[in-house]
């Protein structure tokens, strides 16, 4: 085992994690509020996450075959992206709350579960059939923009790349604006209290259906601004990329504490760290006998541990059954 | 007798339809429909069991002789029914959300294909591929690893409450086929994604071709499978997993032991799984990854979920039903489509040799299965074919019942 190689990359690994788990944290916001609301899974949310990609790539793609993507500076445009792609996702989420889940609001809770599940895939099809139609292609790519592509040379071994650094900045803001929402607005104490007892809320003046929809479109706006993030980082994107972040999202939810925002980001960073280590190490460190295509089953056998022992999460509560 | 009739009618007229038409997908769907109807027709029980029995024993593989796609399409309908009858038990009976049910069905297909074919000599050394002959017995053997399977996975996890059991269910499904797709090192298991092959066939009975042989086992196997779980629905076991479907813990209090009953339930639901993946294997010859995704497992759920959780017919419905729209259907609207371009058709003029080549109906089965779940969950959660008592839980339990009176009226 060559010891110095490990100790080399690993700042780079850290990095990656960071991103990662910076990703993970925001699509976890998605599953965690509407949990905490509703103790329902919203299994969709995958795919409301990768619809914010793909409103970005359009409208990337469309500056770029008008011939004004290069003369522009990127700041604006990942803001116009970032705000569209969040927009957007906000109201399908909504639509979909409205369609799918809202009818079966009180019924026995596989029914609404299966209900999402059934979204899920049909908005993968659904993204596709559009994508196939307007540009004859699903899998797209991001258009590039070099100023966010420029590397910076942290040490010898470490570069970080303009867009990196972009997107760490804005998942920090984005996770500290919510935070400022849920914990200093009116709005955010109606959701928690919503969130904490739907009865005695609405005797409290508090329209629940109103707090629900925007809690979707809180959740959606999130994921939207991720699945923009995801395409800036990783470039390619096709409708059925979101469903395995998604699922990562919701484990990182479960680690740390599902209903709980803070739990979230912690759970989406620690598995992004996790998983990035996972990768890079696992195959070092046996000898390449384990490489990285076992860091999936790594991040489930976790999931699938924390709710045996610690269905509570690192940070929630005990969640009861609801009756 | 008019019915009886009409019955008799419409099967002979729809079969020589599929003889007249051997190519035509209309003429193959009205002879489905027929049997459908037949089934839920009120005429004499001995009749309907008749006309089935001789639609299944002897004209369908009279049609396959003419269209043998059409014999591989009433085997996989086979295959599905098996899995959906199985998953039945789990979700519709015990009330467990299973969504990782083809992982069950991978490890039946896969222990046939290691030692079926020459690729267990790479584990073992040599004396692979087994005689072909021992097919039959790894049918049981199928059978017990699948089961086996269901109670390791269930074991730790079924403490779980529903939501987070299917979640489980799930990642434990992608574990699985992860692992089929990457246990090609350090020991070569599963060949990873290039998948095993040639898969050994079983010997044949009266120099029967393949494709017969494969549906007639499939027939026997499904048959087995139906009486299986008439038998069980009714039995202590079946009555034990619809009380904790209804209350866990009212069934608890009345002495149902909880843990045991849905281990039960998994293994059981696992075991048909395991002994379709074995014939699985057998009949393609090749297997690997490709056919174990999710997208697997929420479709044999979408079957269960189309015919009515809990109900028998329901699952056998759904299975059909689901299957030919996927095989037959949405293939043959890609055909159709395809046809009309290449012969340059116009409509209100827009040419259609201008559709985007990326659109392609039978690749949007994902969209089929989502929005039979999403229709089915918001408009007839309790399926086409309800569980009677199912039905009556999901409608409201006192709606239909006359109200109480006198002295047995609940005193509120």
């Amino acid at each position: 085992m060559d010891v110095e190689l490990l100790i080399a990359i690993f700042p780079q690994v850290l990095l990656d994690g960071l991103i990662l788990g910076f990703m993970y944290a925001l699509i976890a916001l998605g599953y965690t509020m509407v949990y905490g609301v509703l103790e329902f899974i919203n299994f969709a949310h995958s795919e409301i996450f990768i619809f914010g990609a793909f409103v970005g790539v359009e409208i990337l793609l469309g500056l770029r075959s008008a011939g004004i993507l290069a003369g522009l500076h990127w700041l604006p445009v990942l803001v116009l992206v970032l705000l569209a792609g969040m927009a957007a996702s906000a109201l399908l989420a909504v639509s979909v709350e409205r369609i799918a889940y809202r009818p079966l609001r009180g019924a026995p809770r596989l029914i609404p579960l299966i209900s999402a599940i059934g979204v899920s895939f049909f908005l993968q099809d659904a993204i596709r059939l559009v994508e196939s139609v307007w540009r004859n292609a699903f899998n797209l790519v991001y258009p590039t923009m070099d100023a966010l592509n420029e590397r910076y040379e942290l040490t010898s071994t470490i570069d970080i790349s303009m867009k990196s650094f972009v997107v760490i900045a804005a998942a920090l803001l984005m996770l500290w604006g919510l935070h400022a929402l849920v914990n200093r607005t009116k709005v955010g104490t109606s959701m928690r209290a919503v969130a904490e007892d739907q009865a005695a809320a609405s005797l409290m003046g508090i329209n629940v259906n109103r707090v629900i929809s925007l809690t979707f479109l809180i959740g959606g706006a999130m994921g939207g601004a991720a699945g923009v993030l995801f395409g800036v980082q990783y470039g390619l994107i096709n409708p059925y990329t979101g469903f395995i972040p998604g699922l990562k999202a919701f484990t990182a939810a479960v680690l740390g504490g599902i209903g709980n925002i803070p739990g979230a980001m912690i759970g989406g960073l620690v598995l992004g760290l996790l998983e990035a280590f996972a990768a890079s190490y696992l195959s070092l460190l046996t000898g390449g006998a384990f490489g990285a295509e076992y860091k999936d089953i790594f991040a489930f056998s976790m999931l699938i541990l924390i709710l045996i022992f610690r269905p509570k999460g690192l940070l929630g509560e005990v969640v009861r059954e609801r009756a | 007798m008019i019915r009886a009739g009409v019955a008799v009618g419409l099967v002979a007229a729809s079969s020589v339809l599929v003889a007249v038409f051997p190519r035509s997908i209309l003429a193959f769907l009205a002879f489905q429909a027929s049997l459908l109807w037949v089934y839920t027709a009120r005429v004499p029980s001995w009749l309907r069991g008749a006309l089935l029995a001789v639609a299944l024993l002897v004209l369908m593989p009279v049609i396959g002789h003419y269209n043998g796609y059409y014999l591989e399409v009433a085997t996989q309908v086979g295959i599905f029914v098996a899995l959906a009858l199985g998953l039945n038990i789990v979700v519709g009976l015990a009330g467990l959300l299973d969504l990782g049910y083809v992982a069950f069905f991978a490890v039946g297909a896969y222990s046939w294909a290691i030692f079926g074919s020459p690729h267990a000599n790479l584990i073992f050394g040599a004396g692979f591929p087994l005689d072909p002959a021992w097919f039959y017995l790894f049918l049981v053997v199928g059978l017990l690893v699948a089961a086996a399977t269901g109670i390791l996975l269930g074991l730790p996890v079924l403490r779980l409450r529903g939501d987070y059991l299917a979640i489980v269910t799930l990642g434990f499904g992608e574990v699985i086929r992860v692992l089929a797709n990457n246990l090609d090192k350090p020991v070569n298991l599963t060949n990873g994604p290039k998948g095993i092959t040639p898969i050994g066939r079983p010997p044949v009975p009266f120099d029967l071709p393949y494709a017969e042989t494969f549906y007639f086992l499939v027939l026997v196997i499904v048959g087995v499978v139906i009486v299986v779980n008439r038998r069980l629905e009714d039995s202590h076991i079946g009555r034990a997993w619809e009380a904790i479907r209804e209350d866990e813990v009212a069934a608890q209090a009345m002495g149902v032991p909880l843990v045991r009953s849905k281990l039960l339930a998994f293994a059981c639901g696992a075991s048909f799984a395991g002994v379709m993946g074995v014939v699985f294997s057998a009949k393609q010859v090749f297997i690997n990854p490709e056919s174990f995704t999710f997208l697997e497992s929420i479709g044999v759920l979408a079957m269960v979920i189309l015919g009515g959780m809990g109900s028998i017919p329901g699952a056998v419905l759904g299975a059909t039903v689901v299957t030919v729209l996927n095989l037959q259907v949405l293939k043959g609207l890609s055909l159709w489509l395809n046809e009309l371009k290449n012969a340059g058709v116009t409509i209100l003029g827009f040419s259609l040799a201008d559709l985007p080549t990326q659109l392609e109906p039978a690749k949007y089965e994902r969209m089929v299965f989502g929005a039979i779940l999403v229709v089915m969950m918001i408009f007839r959660p309790q399926g086409i074919f309800p569980a009677r008592r199912r039905e009556r839980e999901l409608v409201g339990a006192g709606d239909e019942q006359p109200a109480p009176t006198g002295a047995t009226a609940p005193v509120a």
